[in-house]
């Protein structure tokens, strides 16, 4: 379970989150929505360690990601994070972009790590790439990969921030499919996403952020169909 | 016709000329590069406030001619009564050289390794040292070679000047033939096709390297 308490979070004198509370249950899956400069990229970076948070305390199965002592590269391998440039590292064939972390971080073997590897490419379609170097694959094929090399570390939890927004709008809904595949496994995820269509058909709750704070949670049906805060009846409507 | 006096004996004095320059330049090089490896490591962690003191020394190292260095090099071990030959003192202060040229090629190549990338290796749990030793270093690695390529040419002619501290490298090997035959043009015409049959492999790995490299880049 993910528990955010009363997180706050600046950069220098910009406040990007202002008092986020949120808990994500296992098996759950999240959709953060809201405008740019909300904070919702930021909240997922915070979750996974990447970015410190002025106040406040973000819990993953019991430990605390900002307390001194954390390891957080141990806590990294359980909370997968795949962001909206794919990142893939260029010098690396596909195959080994995704063996890297399992034989490097959980020290498997060649034999094991490329079990793995080969059984990620495969789950998000990319059996036939293995060798080709991430260069050579369209936008969507990259992202593709990126999802499977988090998902070789065998995350618990899986945090996507907008990965289809860099993407040729041919080629989302490739990654989309992914990601719903995911969803139907019973994947924890926290998407922020602009995709309002896939948000309204995979997700538990719907979180719509506005200016660093959570402005409104609710079921799909009920935030797309019924919202309540002013500024989410307004982000929907400007997005219809 | 054209009539010479140089010998067999000549050109294998050459020969060895050349081999003390590829010597001189191959310690200096590798000592160089390792020592710029960490100083560049150390500028890029430490941030330009604390790596301070260390850009001004190399900041030195790179304005003074290093024909100064090597006189005032050469002075300090005799003073500091060091007892260091001639060939260890001209590697030192070449090193030095090197290092300080070379730390701005690494601190360059592993500022061009996108920081999103880095970031996605982290996110995977992989430790600082796995991101340098994994990602950044072979990605620098790439960025940096035609640099570290035209460094290391530079200072194997550079290397010449080392003459000064008494060395009998190519190009003293080639003073002491023209004073004695007195055919400056054929001789130095000589040392400058030798410099170039050592310079061009240098070049062409270089350019091999980077060919390989870069259908994957």
């Amino acid at each position: 379970m993910i528990e955010i308490e009363n997180v706050h979070k600046s950069f220098g004198e910009l406040k990007v989150l202002k008092g986020i509370n949120l808990t994500v249950d296992k098996g759950e899956v999240l959709t953060v929505i809201g405008g740019s400069g909300s904070g919702k990229s930021t909240l997922l970076t915070c979750i996974n360690g990447l970015e410190p948070i002025d106040s406040g305390r973000i819990v993953v199965d019991g430990t605390d990601v900002h307390a001194r002592g954390t390891d957080l590269n141990k806590l990294r391998r359980k909370i997968g994070i795949v962001f909206q440039q794919w990142n893939a590292f260029p010098h690396l064939t596909v195959l080994e972009n995704v063996m890297l972390a399992p034989r490097k971080v959980l020290g498997l073997s060649k034999a094991e790590a490329e079990e793995i590897a080969v059984k990620q490419l495969t789950h998000v379609g990319l059996a036939e790439k293995l060798s080709v170097y991430p260069n050579r694959m369209s936008g969507g094929q990259q992202q593709r990969m990126a999802i499977a090399r988090a998902l070789a570390m065998s995350p618990e939890y899986m945090l996507f921030d907008e990965v289809t927004s860099a993407l040729d709008p041919m080629l989302v809904g490739e990654v989309l499919d992914t990601l719903r595949m995911l969803a139907s496994e019973g994947m924890t995820m926290i998407c922020v996403t602009h995709e309002m269509k896939f948000a309204r058909e995979v997700s538990d709750r719907v979180a719509f952020f506005h200016q660093g704070i959570m402005a409104e949670i609710a079921a799909p049906e009920q935030l797309f169909d019924a919202p309540q805060h002013p500024e989410t009846k307004k982000f929907l409507a400007a997005t219809h | 016709m054209f009539n010479t006096a140089l010998t067999w004996n000549d050109l294998v004095f050459l020969a060895q000329g050349a081999g003390m320059t590829l010597m001189v330049t191959a310690v200096s090089v590798a000592a160089g590069t390792v020592l710029g490896i960490v100083f560049g490591l150390i500028r890029v962690q430490c941030g330009p406030y604390w790596s301070a003191p260390l850009t001004f020394a190399l900041d030195v190292f790179r304005s003074v001619p290093l024909l100064i260095q090597l006189v005032l090099g050469n002075a300090l071990q005799s003073i500091m009564k060091l007892g260091w030959p001639p060939f260890t003192t001209s590697c030192v202060v070449l090193s030095l050289y090197t290092a300080a040229y070379c730390t701005e090629i690494v601190r360059g190549g592993i500022g061009a390794v996108p920081p999103t990338t880095r970031r996605a290796a982290r996110s995977l749990g992989m430790t600082w040292w796995q991101d340098m030793r994994y990602i950044v270093a072979p990605l620098a690695t790439r960025v940096s070679l035609p640099s570290w390529i035209g460094l290391t040419l530079g200072v194997m002619k550079d290397s010449a000047l080392v003459l000064w501290l008494g060395l009998i490298e190519l190009l003293r090997a080639s003073q002491i033939l023209v004073t004695r035959l007195q055919e400056p043009l054929f001789i130095l015409l000589i040392c400058g096709a030798i410099y170039f049959i050592i310079s061009f492999p240098i070049a062409r790995l270089g350019g091999y390297l980077e060919k390989r490299w870069s259908p994957n880049d």
